[in-house]
């Protein structure tokens, strides 16, 4: 194969002047589309010093980007989705892919419906699998989660539309690095800002040192047993100790133990970490379909009937607050023998 | 003050999801208003009562979503509009040029739409439509209010907008992103989408559902909208429709608190190869 069109184009998110792991598990997903002989570019958006952008850029090289373009301007700072929609749109003009990809984030969320519309193709969101359609010509095959994960679709693109691809984080292995010499080359993107509809006039950032739900690889979810907004001290422990996040049930959130940015369900978020640790929720429908996904699912419930059970790989049938302690204990021990 | 809320008719989260046929069994489902969409109506409602003006709810659906609207109109949304999706393609894009026709005419001056719907949960369909219509826009919203924005003063350009509108008004938007609850100011005419939390949405009261039977809902086709087969051409389509992977129990463990603790630890490291 010598076919060196650019087959896609991947939009780097970054978090706080760092790579999202998102980014690379798009990058995988790009040049799993591509295919062999397809080249896969990507393009860096940001506002902050180019150091931090630089160090992104090289990474994305050493995994498979053959050319990383960098928008660096200062109308990027914060973000307004219509300057970073621009800067992608700046991307699609030097690349002129078929198919971009983009986490489906926030700002991916945001992001991909504009750059959909605006070149007339179409949106596939939330991918968690690909099935590349191979050199016959057939379209890949994108699964995505319907009613949260009570049901999946397949969906594939129509022959000659532009192909939009949000993935969901956690789910699709992350590009591995190319051998060496095999690096893709960085250049600045001429770019020239829209008129800025957007102005932030503020960020209120989340307690430092928190883990994103989205791409967590533990989770510690609270439900109605936890009784109180205190009552979620001993879970942020545990999730502490493990390196993961906090979530919540609808229940915990209705009754005002927590703010519904943790919310887990099919209103809330749908999550897959690695493992998720449901503590005195009992397991509604709604919150299955957001949860049930994840690799290893542990339940602490004192109702040894509890629906949660169902789909929980190991289950304490116990009080939380005794559990949950002895938990944090037990794994700060064993880190530290370890560690 | 013009405002138009985008809305859904969605199954129950509390539904369990049955396929036949290579499709989901409709039968003895019980149908909603998708639940963010009830956001945003509700704060459409909030906003008509600050500053005056109507709303006005547009749906894309089959004849069953006339119920989903009759509720908004019970809400206290003053009319409705249903585009019917016999005959459109199972495709965002083709929705979105749908919607975005229908809501041009409607020169608002804000339209609110549900951060995405939990049937799909693309959340595309909305922002598709503020791209299409060049409106501004502030998703997952969780607060919002509207302001004089004091002309150009703010630096800010005007909206794309073909009917003008706005007023020189901006919307103040807490929004809620990765990074943190970021506070934006955008230029009406704009879109928003709203995120749980934004406000708790009334019920529908006996007066509202006696007087939403004497409320406008136009039910049009796309024929109608002056949209021909190509914009209406689909770029995706639907490959096969599965069952989640099935999910056994596992295994409960026994012993006092301090033992299931200590297994538990065991078999994450060992079995389930964790940590």
């Amino acid at each position: 194969m010598t076919d060196t069109t650019v087959k896609a184009l991947v939009y780097a998110e970054c978090l706080d002047g760092k790579l999202r792991r998102v980014a690379l598990e798009a990058l995988g997903a790009a040049r799993l589309l591509a295919g062999d002989g397809g080249s896969v570019h990507a393009v860096l958006v940001g506002g902050g010093p180019g150091a931090a952008l630089q160090e992104a850029a090289a990474e994305l090289a050493a995994r498979g980007a053959g050319v990383v373009h960098v928008v660096d301007d200062p109308a990027l700072a914060g973000f307004a989705p219509e300057a970073y929609a621009a800067a992608i749109g700046a991307a699609v003009a030097a690349a002129q892919p078929s198919i971009i990809v983009l986490g489906h984030t926030a700002a991916g969320r945001e992001l991909a419906p504009r750059v959909a519309a605006g070149i007339g193709g179409g949106h596939v969101a939330d991918v968690t699998a690909i099935e590349p359609g191979g050199d016959g010509g057939a379209a890949a095959l994108l699964t995505r989660p319907l009613y949260a994960g009570k049901a999946f679709e397949q969906r594939r693109f129509l022959p000659g539309a532009p192909q939009v691809i949000t993935v969901r984080p956690n789910n699709l292995p992350v590009a591995e690095p190319v051998a060496p010499g095999g690096e893709g080359w960085i250049a600045a993107l001429p770019y020239q800002a829209p008129p800025l509809w957007t102005v932030v006039r503020g960020i209120a950032r989340k307690a430092g040192g928190t883990v994103d739900l989205a791409e967590a690889d533990v989770i510690v979810a609270g439900g109605r047993g936890v009784r109180s907004p205190e009552g979620f001290a001993p879970l942020a422990a545990l999730a502490e100790v493990l390196g993961g996040a906090v979530g919540a049930s609808r229940g915990a959130c209705d009754a005002g133990y927590c703010d519904y940015a943790l919310q887990i369900g099919q209103t809330g978020k749908t999550v897959t970490p690695k493992l998720y640790i449901a503590c005195g929720i009992s397991g509604a429908i709604q919150h299955l379909a957001g949860m049930s996904q994840s690799r290893v699912i542990v339940a602490i419930n004192k109702d040894p009937e509890a629906p949660i059970f169902g789909v929980a790989d190991y289950g304490i049938v116990g009080d939380l607050f005794e559990v949950v302690p002895l938990l944090t204990q037990r794994f700060r021990t064993l880190f530290n023998k370890t560690g | 003050m013009q405002l138009v809320v985008l809305i859904k008719q969605t199954f129950d989260t509390e539904e369990k999801i049955e396929l036949a046929n290579g499709a989901v069994a409709e039968d003895g489902v019980k149908f909603i208003m998708n639940p963010y969409d009830e956001y945003a109506l509700e704060e459409a409602l909030r906003l008509r009562e600050a500053h005056g003006g109507s709303v006005t709810v547009v749906s894309c659906g089959t004849d069953r979503a006339t119920e989903t609207l009759r509720t908004a109109l019970a809400m206290g949304a003053d009319e409705a509009v249903l585009i019917a999706q016999d005959g459109l393609p199972d495709d965002g894009s083709a929705v979105a040029a749908v919607l975005a026709t229908a809501v041009r005419e409607l020169k608002p001056d804000l339209v609110l739409a549900g951060l995405f719907a939990v049937d799909r949960g693309a959340g595309s369909i909305a922002l598709q439509v503020a791209e299409r219509l060049g409106l501004p826009s502030a998703s997952a919203v969780l607060k919002l209010s509207v302001e004089d924005g004091g002309g150009a003063a703010g630096g800010q350009a005007a909206s794309r907008a073909s009917w003008g509108g706005g007023d020189g008004r901006i919307a103040v938007a807490e929004r809620d992103t990765e990074w943190g609850v970021e506070t934006v100011a955008i230029p009406l005419p704009a879109l928003i989408t709203a995120q749980q939390g934004l406000n708790e949405p009334r019920y529908p009261s006996l007066p509202g559902i006696m007087k939403a039977k004497r409320k406008p809902l136009r039910q049009l086709g796309a024929a109608e909208l002056g949209l021909d087969a190509a914009a209406l051409a689909p770029r995706t389509e639907r490959a096969s429709l599965l069952p989640p992977p099935a999910r056994a129990a596992g295994r409960k463990l026994s012993g006092a608190p301090a033992e299931q603790a200590e297994q538990l630890a065991e078999l994450l490291q060992r079995e389930a190869k964790l940590f």
